[in-house]
């Protein structure tokens, strides 16, 4: 008997306890700010991790019209040097670079398929360190660029002649993301 | 006359052989040029080799004949079919020009497995030169009939036959990479690694175990070692830059391989588990193609810092490089006989890229092939044949000729392009 009473009667609290709640918490608060001076909206900015590395939509690296699209720089036979009708490609990636310092860079080297393929690969390396030297040169940072050689092995054209080994000779700089 | 009598196998080889690949026939091979007089031989049909499906004396007899320095006769049913338990009758084999004569039969065993025995004989001496029994499946004919061929070759050259060993190489079919294993006459083709990048520069460690390779699966060439029985993968240099070209240490501790990760590309040391990088050269040309000479003394490299690549050698452990080609502004790849004596490479002649050799005590310089495009030489280990690439009708195809240049053999593959061939070593 005396069991039940208690257990009602704290039954009753909590229903009371649970009426009463609601009318705690106000809906006066907001009439308050109402009142007061106008809270300036404040939104934080989100701060984007992209471990993509895409290049989002709009980058000058896609836009056709930007030189930055462009990618490849040729080289004479047996040579490495970059010639001069290259060097605005050059300096747009190396200000690329400058202005976007978590951006990174991979310089794969390329050679005509005539000779050892292992010594090709020592040319190839040797075009894309090149291109290397040359944005750094221009105030890309180290960090920023890989330069590595695939040598013979990833021709963009087949045929057994000069018109295609001219094509094969060829650095090509790739943003992360792209490889 | 038949005082000869034949004794009953004088030592019997019980062989465990490797699980032998299905035999898929991709590679065929084709004799594009003769030798010096060749030993006729006479290998009679074994009692009972039908049970095994493929001929097992056709193999060994294509296994001596590609070796440029035998002849098989043809022989016609004989009846009763000789063993190597029957009398020789020698006057009868030298009637039909044989020089050589090997006899055998194929028993069934209660187990279910297949016992051949053989036996040769010197028909000119009437002399017994030994026999061997082996058990084998039905899987292990191929790898059962090599043995034999390594035993007859053996004992009528005085050096160890090839026939067991394997060969490595690269075919490309379309965007498909595959480095592939075979025997050494190209059949039992396997393949130990599939991939959508290239594969090149593999090379077989000393125990024939495992490959070392460049793989660009990483958009950038890693040198890897391969296990071939497990198929398990290790990268062994994947330093910032470029890694290319591993050759193994005679012991198999370590690798020579070329980094660009300083600048350029250098020849540096590193153990076969990848640690322990030393670097070996320091030049501002390109060095390369590093290969250890037999007896771990040397290592001879690919080097442009005389203004055109040319082949020069260092002390292994680093040192001062000495010139070793000097005719022709194109000398690369070096691959040294087994003997150390000769040295084996690729050179730009009249425009065509050929497989010379040098004469490391004479200096004299013999170029072997006929071919244009030569690439990746490869000795046999017992260095009588070099395997190497070339391309016939604008397609990779592997060729083989003896190091006398007297012999020459292309061998085929049905589709796809060959490349990158590596001799394996004798496996014991």
């Amino acid at each position: 008997m005396r069991a039940v009473i208690i257990a009602t009667l704290t039954a009753a609290a909590l229903v009371a306890g649970c009426a009463t709640t609601p009318e705690e918490q106000s809906p006066a608060k907001v009439e308050d700010r109402a009142a007061g001076k106008p809270a300036a909206v404040e939104t934080k900015p989100i701060a984007r991790v992209d471990l993509t590395g895409k290049p989002a939509a709009g980058s000058p690296l896609k836009d056709p019209n930007n030189i930055l699209s462009k990618r490849s720089i040729y080289y004479d036979y047996d040579k490495f040097e970059v010639k001069d009708e290259f060097r605005p490609l050059i300096e747009a990636h190396a200000k690329y670079l400058r202005e976007n310092p978590g951006a990174k860079m991979l310089i794969q080297g390329n050679a005509d398929e005539r000779g050892s393929r292992e010594y090709n690969v020592g040319l190839g390396q040797r075009r894309s360190d090149s291109v290397r030297r040359a944005l750094m040169l221009l105030g890309a940072k180290e960090n920023q660029i890989e330069s590595v050689s695939l040598g013979e092995e990833k021709p963009v054209c087949t045929e057994h002649a000069e018109d295609c080994w001219a094509k094969n000779r060829r650095g090509d700089m790739l943003y992360g993301g792209e490889y | 006359m038949q005082a000869l009598l034949p004794r009953f196998c004088a030592f019997l080889g019980i062989v465990l052989l490797l699980a032998a690949p299905l035999a898929r026939a991709q590679l065929s091979i084709e004799i594009t040029g003769a030798g010096a007089p060749r030993m006729p031989i006479a290998i009679a049909a074994f009692p009972g080799e039908a049970a095994l499906g493929p001929g097992i004396t056709s193999i060994v007899r294509a296994d001596l004949e590609r070796s440029g320095l035998f002849r098989g006769l043809e022989i016609p049913p004989l009846a009763p079919a000789p063993t190597e338990v029957s009398n020789v009758n020698y006057a009868e084999w030298r009637s039909r020009l044989a020089d050589a004569l090997v006899l055998g039969s194929v028993a069934v065993r209660p187990d279910g497995r297949y016992e051949v025995r053989f036996r040769l004989y010197d028909v000119v001496k009437q002399a017994s030169l030994g026999g061997v029994a082996y058990t084998l499946s039905k899987e292990q004919v191929r790898a059962t009939a090599h043995r034999i061929a390594d035993f007859v070759y053996e004992k009528l050259t005085g050096e160890k036959g090839v026939f067991s060993t394997r060969i490595a190489y690269v075919v490309k079919r379309g965007n498909r990479f595959e480095l592939q294993i075979a025997d050494a006459d190209g059949a039992g083709e396997e393949a130990a690694l599939v991939s959508f990048e290239p594969i090149i520069s593999p090379a077989w460690s000393p125990d024939g175990r495992k490959l070392a390779y460049v793989s660009f699966e990483n958009k950038k060439p890693v040198v890897y070692v391969h296990s071939l029985l497990d198929g398990k993968r290790n990268v062994v240099a994947n330093f910032r830059g470029s890694n290319s070209a591993p050759a193994w240490s005679p012991d198999g501790s370590k690798l020579a391989v070329t980094l660009s990760r300083e600048g350029g590309s250098q020849i540096f040391l590193i153990n076969a588990d990848g640690s322990g990088l030393r670097r070996l050269t320091s030049s501002a040309a390109i060095d390369t193609e590093p290969r250890f000479s037999s007896d771990g003394q040397w290592i001879y490299f690919t080097s442009d810092r005389g203004g055109s690549p040319q082949i020069y050698r260092m002390p292994a452990a680093g040192g001062e490089p000495q010139r070793v080609t000097f005719e022709g502004s194109y000398n690369v790849t070096p691959r040294l006989s087994p003997d150390g004596k000769t040295l084996a490479y690729i050179t730009l002649n009249e425009g065509k890229f050929q497989v010379a050799l040098l004469d490391l005590s004479n200096r004299q310089v013999q170029i072997i092939t006929d071919s244009d495009r030569d690439e990746s030489p490869s000795f046999a280990p017992n260095g009588r044949m070099i395997l190497l690439a070339t391309v016939l009708g604008g397609r990779g195809v592997l060729s083989a000729v003896s190091s006398d240049g007297r012999v020459k053999q292309r061998l085929t593959v049905t589709a796809g392009d060959v490349r990158e061939p590596a001799w394996g070593p004798f496996i014991e």
